[in-house]
């Protein structure tokens, strides 16, 4: 090989840097989401598994109901009646967007349009 | 063999002819007659659906011209209402205009009217115009992705989630109740009597009347219908129950329905 001298170092430089941030990172998780709760409320409509995993999709399907079908009765859990309602329901409870949806949508760098259309609690716009 | 170039083409032109003609004339031999069924217009649908169903709610609105005359600014104060109950923006200029309710004069409203020797007390006098919640809604069958559906109880509604800002239903809408959000809505709604009960639209979407559907889950009136109080204006109800108020003033007044020729059977009727 013809200037293998400049050519070997150079590579093993270009692959530390470009591998910079595993080496740095190595055995750190990163700072993990933390949604603030709702204070005084221990449940809501589905287990917090599922409503970690799915909660878009029961959000779906309440606007179908809600919607199409015009079927509006209030989901009850423990007694509570909750509209089915993304800005009559959960954000009565979640009142603050930016510590409870913004905490993992930013992480997870999804993009959701609700705002677009959908009152924040509070929202001064 | 030797064959004439003549003589190949009358076998080629023969053969073709026999080819195209024999299943036509094995079906019309099978079948015992030319089939009559036209696949072509879905006007016979419409046509045939121009009577309302028997059956199940269908909700209508009765509007009396005549209260709407006596007391000037009661439609003003039906807009005002709606408008501020579902966060309609107010862009302040015609071209951007949304409008969900609002009035036009009689010949904009009832364009199949003869206007010659027209009553004088027609020429001052504007109608408040809404979505018809029509029984055979063409909007609906122009949507392509089921933004705008026909609910059970008669409803036109919107899903705002699903609608892709094409317009095909504001073309198809021969009313021209439907409003696109040319422009962000959000800036041009007015912050101190918004309604955050409700959602706003995006940028992109068409818009229009929903017989107040989420007033009426709760077991209130329409927006407009309250704000005319205990006037008589405006009545609301199920047009298939034969006890309801609305029923009662069909029955006992002459309407009108705006182009009923078109054969999407409004729910709006007019006393005039």
């Amino acid at each position: 090989m013809y200037d293998g001298k400049y050519i070997i170092p150079g590579l093993i430089v270009f692959v530390a840097l470009m591998t910079f941030p595993i080496w740095k990172n190595m055995g750190n998780a990163g700072i993990v989401p933390k949604p603030e709760k709702p204070v005084g409320v221990t449940k809501c409509v589905e287990s917090a598994q599922y409503m970690r995993t799915s909660h878009m999709k029961l959000l779906d399907d309440w606007r179908d109901e809600a919607l199409r079908d015009g079927d509006r009765t209030p989901v009850e859990v423990d007694g509570v009646k909750y509209e089915k309602s993304l800005m009559n329901g959960c954000l009565k409870c979640h009142t603050d967007k930016k510590k409870f949806c913004d905490e993992c949508h930013v992480y997870a760098s999804v993009k959701p349009y609700c705002w677009d259309c959908h009152y924040v609690p509070k929202e001064t716009f | 063999m030797d064959i004439k170039r003549r003589q190949f083409l009358k076998i080629a032109g023969l053969s073709t002819i026999a080819g195209l003609g024999a299943p036509a004339a094995f079906n019309l031999l099978l079948k015992g007659g030319p089939d009559t069924v036209s696949y072509a217009s879905s006007g016979g649908e419409a046509e045939a659906s121009h009577e309302a169903a028997p059956t199940g709610v269908r909700l209508g609105m009765v509007i009396d011209q005549r209260v709407f005359d006596a007391n000037k600014g009661l439609a003003q104060k039906c807009t005002t209402a709606c408008h501020t109950v579902h966060n309609v923006p107010n862009f302040g200029n015609k071209k951007d205009e949304i409008k969900w309710i609002f009035e036009v004069p009689f010949e904009k409203a009832f364009t199949g009217k003869s206007q010659y020797h027209k009553n004088k007390n027609l020429e001052d006098s504007s109608f408040l115009v809404l979505c018809n919640h029509c029984d055979n809604p063409p909007c609906v069958r122009a949507c392509p992705t089921k933004a705008t559906f026909k609910r059970k109880d008669g409803i036109v509604a919107m899903d705002y989630h699903r609608c892709i800002g094409c317009r095909f239903c504001m073309a198809a809408c021969p009313y021209g109740m439907r409003s696109f959000n040319w422009r962000d809505p959000r800036p041009f709604i007015d912050q101190k009597t918004h309604n955050k009960e409700f959602p706003t639209r995006m940028r992109g979407v068409v818009e229009k009347c929903n017989f107040c559907v989420d007033r009426l889950a709760r077991g209130q009136q329409p927006a407009c219908v309250e704000a005319c109080g205990n006037t008589g204006a405006m009545t609301f109800g199920d047009l298939n129950d034969s006890h309801s108020e609305i029923v009662k003033l069909l029955d006992n007044n002459f309407t009108i329905q705006r182009k009923p020729s078109l054969g999407t059977n409004p729910s709006v009727f007019y006393i005039v």
